[in-house]
């Protein structure tokens, strides 16, 4: 009679098997809901001087994204490994979409795809944090007023900060002239970058042009709602609150190579020929890779 | 080398008779002067030990002549009013600020023997806007320079003390922009709006707040009076909660109203002496306003011993919670238990449905 023989199953694993972490059951979850709801409701967190609320941000805004991050518009990232892991960088983006959705979606990129999970502390415009809601809620979700002073700060804080240059011109131009950049405002964020030192990280975003196609702009009615513009779409303001719902196109979102700065040294933020040359450089690789990305889609919605 | 006579004006208010009485129990001061327009309370006059009281009215040339024959060398300005319930009305509030700090300063002026001038200001100089940089240092400026209230009087204010100390070149001035008082003796705006078991905000609004104890309060005010610091310095505690997180903590119920309906309550609260909203309230309730303290801790030599959290944490000790965190928690754990409970029982009927599997030490072993 044969003996019997123990016949490893995996032979070159000389570590024992260890079985995937099943995802957290519903009981998990609904106890882990329940701490966070008790711990809101007696303001047992930790808020930063921006205003950013890191336990709201991951409980609720982040996942609340999330679907349409990975199920509506199918975001693919490239190049994270050109994001530090560690220390201040700045990551400068073209900006479009009628609705900052880009802006939103480079923060869950960055959180869920870089190994580091990174935070994106986005800079916004003034306006953003006159409107109720939408100002608290930025805030609390990382962003700050774009300015110098908040800019430098957060870099110094060895934060990663996200800025799109060219504003509401980027956001609110017309659909014919998509994925062309606009003027990079003042190259404030060159000086920012400058001063502290922090790499420029190019990030293209492609898709985020086709979610609301901007066919015309009723600028009457975006001067009475004090508006930089008032998007119309094929489908808003025809449709109403439907309109609001954003087509479901592919998104590719891309990190270009570290621009880095620290050997100019802070003072060389007051030359402004260079801090040109160097907004220059930024925007001429974001449109170079833009064009790249596109070659790379086949279609707009797949 | 330290003071020899020092005048605390505002000394009738919880932190001037705190200062008084601190600066009173310091030996090597000769005297201390404490001057109000109101006398003190019994027990604060108790706690102000041998401090003497002058009753006089700042705005009135008289404080001049207290300076002259006292030959005070270290003068104090602390009476400055922050709301228009407690001096009756915005325009007796303004004139006690303005014109009183105005009058003080010609007095200084004029006496040779003042050597130190400590102004007790405040961080609202910076004003509260949505355009506003998160932290402010010491020389930035408003974005939006306040237009009334207690802002304006203390930008005012601080002008005033500006082109005293070019006059005066000698006098050395200390201008300290305090944030938020709290803590459970001290009686601020702060503390009154957190009193409210039901705290009424505005509509889709989150303020930044940064406070500082008044223990720490105190400790800053006698150092810049006793020290040499000159200069400009913002005041506060290390770090930041949101208007709603400060609310949670404290127990109490946030009440968010649309921001008109919140400025008609504010108008007729204020009739009645409640709580003040004015519309500079209301921007600081809407953005809040965060300073940096490196000049304080690195060049002014103090760093304070509450955060704004631990600040918070003390007062919250001295006010009954509507909302008790452990009621709170009691739920949450009786919740908790409930799905434990649910979710073993839903687990023990699925096993019984479930086959049961093979017994998987036969898998690994394979016939030969």
């Amino acid at each position: 009679m044969p003996e019997a023989r123990v016949i490893p199953l995996r032979p070159d694993d000389d570590e024992p098997h260890v079985p995937p972490r099943p995802s957290a059951t519903w009981e998990e979850q609904v106890a882990g809901g329940l701490e966070f709801l008790s711990r809101r409701l007696t303001g047992d967190y930790e808020t930063d001087e921006f205003g950013f609320d890191p336990d709201l941000s991951d409980h609720v805004l982040l996942p609340l994204l999330r679907p349409l991050f990975s199920r509506w518009f199918r975001v693919e990232t490239q190049g994270v490994e050109n994001v530090p892991a560690t220390g201040g960088a700045l990551v400068v983006a073209n900006h479009s979409g009628t609705l900052p959705l880009d802006a939103m979606m480079t923060t869950v990129a960055l959180h869920d795809d870089h190994p580091a999970r990174r935070r994106l502390r986005l800079l916004g415009a003034d306006l953003v944090f006159d409107l109720p809601v939408v100002g608290s809620l930025s805030r609390k979700l990382g962003s700050t007023l774009a300015c110098n002073e908040d800019a430098e700060r957060l870099l110094t804080g060895g934060e990663l900060v996200g800025v799109f240059p060219e504003g509401f011109k980027g956001i609110g131009k017309p659909f014919r002239d998509r994925y062309t950049l606009q003027r990079f405002g003042r190259g404030g964020f060159v000086t920012a970058a400058l001063r502290t030192g922090a790499p420029i990280i190019p990030c293209a975003i492609v898709g985020a042009e086709e979610i609301y196609p901007m066919i015309g702009n009723a600028r009457t009615v975006a001067r009475l709602l004090g508006l930089p513009y008032f998007p119309v779409t094929p489908t808003f303001p025809a449709l109403g609150p439907l309109g609001l719902v954003p087509l479901p196109s592919k998104w590719l979102i891309a990190f270009g190579e570290p621009i880095e700065t620290a050997s100019y040294g802070p003072s060389a933020a007051e030359d402004p020929m260079l801090v040109f040359n160097l907004t220059d450089q930024v925007r001429e690789t974001i449109q170079q890779s833009l064009y790249q990305l596109l070659l790379q889609r086949s279609s707009v919605f797949r | 080398m330290p003071p020899a006579v020092v005048l605390v004006t505002g000394v009738s208010r919880w932190l001037g008779g705190a200062l008084a009485a601190e600066l009173a129990r310091d030996r090597a001061i000769e005297r201390v002067i404490g001057v109000d327009t109101v006398p003190p309370s019994p027990e604060m006059l108790r706690r102000l030990g041998r401090t003497e009281f002058v009753r006089a009215d700042i705005r009135n040339p008289l404080i001049g002549k207290v300076i002259a024959t006292a030959s005070v060398d270290t003068v104090v300005h602390m009476n400055i009013s922050s709301t228009p319930a407690g001096s009756g009305g915005r325009g007796p509030m303004k004139e006690l600020n303005v014109i009183g700090t105005m009058q003080l300063l010609a007095a200084c002026q004029r006496a040779s023997s003042v050597r130190r001038f400590v102004l007790k200001s405040t961080s609202a100089v910076y004003g509260a806007s949505s355009r506003d940089p998160a932290v402010f240092t010491e020389a930035m400026q408003a974005r939006r320079v306040p237009s009334g209230g207690f802002a304006r009087d203390s930008l005012d204010i601080e002008g005033y003390v500006r082109s005293f100390s070019r006059r005066r070149p000698d006098v050395g001035v200390a201008a300290l922009r305090f944030t938020n008082f709290i803590g459970p003796r001290i009686d601020s705006v702060l503390t009154h709006f957190l009193r409210m078991p039901l705290v009424p905000t505005a509509l889709g609004y989150d303020a930044r707040v940064q406070m500082l104890h008044e223990d720490d309060a105190l400790a800053v005010l006698s150092r810049a009076t006793t020290g040499d610091f000159a200069g400009t310095v913002n005041v506060g505690g290390e770090g930041t909660l949101l208007l709603s997180q400060v609310i949670r903590r404290l127990g109490r119920l946030q009440v968010p109203l649309p921001s008109p309906a919140l400025g008609s309550l504010g108008r007729l609260t204020r009739r009645f002496g409640f709580v003040d909203y004015s519309p500079e309230q209301m921007r600081f309730l809407n953005f809040g306003r965060v300073v940096d303290t490196t000049v304080l801790r690195e060049e002014f030599g103090y760093t304070p011993r509450y955060s704004t959290e631990q600040a918070l944490a003390d007062y919250a000790s001295t006010v009954a919670p509507v909302v008790p965190p452990e009621v709170v928690a009691g739920v949450a754990s009786r919740a908790e238990d409930l799905v434990a409970r649910v979710g073993a029982t839903v687990g023990a009927v699925g096993e019984r449905l479930r086959p049961a599997p093979p017994s998987p030490g036969l898998r690994a072993v394979r016939d030969a």
